[in-house]
């Protein structure tokens, strides 16, 4: 094999496509990787090229795949590999897809909002249920909470009518009731207090189980409060704090009767909306399941179709004979492949004139071409670190494969160190294939 | 085994650098990487025989022996067959 020792020899032909032809053609040719393309149009902006409007969509639907996965992600579910390789597709095809996953978008952004606004009516309805059921244990404790100890009339409003007052005190007890954050409590307290001294009793008790702040998603324990107060603009003092402290206030029935008359109500109307909400979860789940397999390829050919666009745009297009020209670097040995790649993308998109690939005279010196395998790409690529070799120079690298290492071994001087990195080095080289190590999608 | 002087180990060693830089490159299988094993073979064998026969080379005409103590000398010299 003369190709290590020395770059291949590379000439410049033109590709005549017609073009119809001119997608699928160029397909074949990516799929067999023989080609590299020169761009004909260097001075035109990628804005004014042919088919700009063919990449910008392509970038478009790259857009929509974005928005998928990271849905995926946030479901916790993990995007698989792409099984099959998929051909780059035509047009009709690519539409479909379009269309596809613009509608898998709209359905996953339609059902992700439902579901939050289920759970946060849930949520209230769960908070309301406790509260109610916390504030039976004060409300339900015998008079002490109901009458004041000392009836004096210390409302600013009115210190003159004291006896009418009075009795207007002794029956008319408010409550508000509602749900606070549990490290705003004790400020609470306090500024209650200092705001309304001696007018309200104020009760505070943990919520039984801890629940989702919808700030911030995390799992809290609430505190419910429950304020007896009289007179009006206690209520309204007490109303203003409980806003600044960002509670939640709910209203809190004065008899026994309608209390219980709530919290069935209530009871009925969280166990449905439960099931409504199991319901979305379960078609969420479905959404995301049909994403999820159809996720990889899609991508894979989109990616394909927008690496076609861009070869196309570097093409020139000879209006005269209806047909794309494109001048490329092609191995020598290869030419009758490419031949070939263009007589099978003629004739996949049904046209009846080939395209076909003609050799050019040039004095430009070729880009230099070395085919490796997968072992000799390593050493290939520490030499290329220095840099590459022209064309037709000789390569360093065969030679390299020996003395790299024996150099590092002169380094070391040292047999047993030289046997832990042999022993390292046979175990990667046996488990390369371990579906483990596969998985893995960085370089390393 | 005969204590054979330098000649045994140099002898192996040729022998043995010789068959695979010279004789194991025209068994390799016919196939693509040919030209790179045989690269491999050759350059392997000339440059492990060379860091050899180098390193035997200067043992013979050391710059230093080893440095013992009198009583080791002493015991050398007499209690050594």
């Amino acid at each position: 094999m003369g190709s290590l020792f020395r770059s291949e020899e590379v000439c410049l032909a033109q590709l005549f496509l017609q073009s119809a032809s001119a997608y699928s053609c160029i397909s074949e040719l990516g799929e067999r990787g023989l080609l590299e393309f020169r761009d004909l149009n260097p001075k035109v902006s990628p804005f004014q090229r042919r088919f700009v409007g063919e990449v910008r969509r392509c970038e478009e639907m790259e857009k929509t795949f974005t928005f998928l996965q990271q849905e995926l992600r946030c479901a916790g579910r993990v995007l698989g590999p792409c099984p099959e390789n998929p051909r780059a597709p035509l047009a009709r095809e690519a539409l479909r897809v379009q269309e596809q996953s613009e509608q898998l978008a709209q359905e996953l952004r339609e059902v992700t909002r439902n579901r939050t606004s289920l759970r946060g009516r849930l949520r209230d309805l769960r908070q309301y249920l406790h509260v109610l059921c916390e504030g039976q244990r004060f409300t339900s404790l015998p008079a002490p909470l109901g009458s004041p100890p000392r009836p004096r009339a210390l409302s600013e409003r009115e210190p003159i009518l004291e006896p009418s007052l009075h009795q207007h005190l002794e029956r008319k007890i408010n409550f508000m009731a509602g749900v606070i954050h549990p490290w705003r409590v004790t400020a609470f307290e306090r500024l209650l207090w200092r705001a309304c001294r001696g007018y309200l009793v104020a009760s505070f008790v943990e919520m039984p189980e801890p629940m989702e702040d919808p700030a911030t998603g995390e799992s809290i324990t609430w505190v419910i409060f429950l304020i007896s107060y009289w007179g009006e603009q206690i209520g309204q003092k007490i109303r203003k704090i409980s806003d600044c402290f960002h509670c939640q206030v709910y209203p809190y029935p004065e008899s026994e009767a309608s209390r219980e008359e709530t919290i069935t109500g209530l009871h009925s109307q969280i166990h449905d909306l439960s099931t409504v909400l199991e319901e979305t979860e379960q078609y969420l789940a479905q959404v995301l399941d049909k994403v999820a397999l159809a996720l990889p390829t899609w991508r894979v050919q989109v990616q394909k179709m927008k690496a076609i666009y861009l070869i196309l745009n570097q093409c020139s297009f000879d209006v005269t004979e209806k047909c794309l020209i494109a001048e490329v670097w092609c191995p020598v040995r290869d030419l009758t492949q490419v031949q070939e790649a263009l007589r099978q993308g003629s004739y996949q998109s049904g046209s009846s004139v080939e395209c076909f690939v003609q050799r050019v005279p040039t004095s430009e010196n070729p880009p230099t071409l070395i085919r490796t395998n997968k072992f000799t790409a390593g050493f290939q690529s520490i030499v290329d670190a220095y840099g590459v070799a022209s064309y037709q120079e000789v390569n360093p690298a065969p030679y390299a494969i020996i003395t790299f290492p024996f150099i590092f071994a002169i380094m070391f001087g040292d047999v047993g160190h030289g046997l832990l990195m042999f022993l390292f080095a046979l175990w990667m080289v046996l488990y390369e294939d371990s579906p483990r190590l596969r998985q893995g999608t960085n370089e390393v | 085994m005969a204590y054979g002087g330098l000649a045994v180990p140099i002898a192996v060693m040729s022998v043995f650098w010789g068959v695979v830089g010279g004789v194991l490159p025209w068994l390799v299988p016919k196939g693509p990487n040919r030209g790179v094993i045989n690269t491999m073979l050759v350059t392997c064998a000339v440059c492990c025989y060379l860091f050899w026969l180098i390193a035997i080379l200067a043992q013979l005409n050391p710059l230093f022996g080893p440095q013992l103590s009198n009583e080791t000398i002493w015991y050398l010299k007499f209690h050594w067959p």
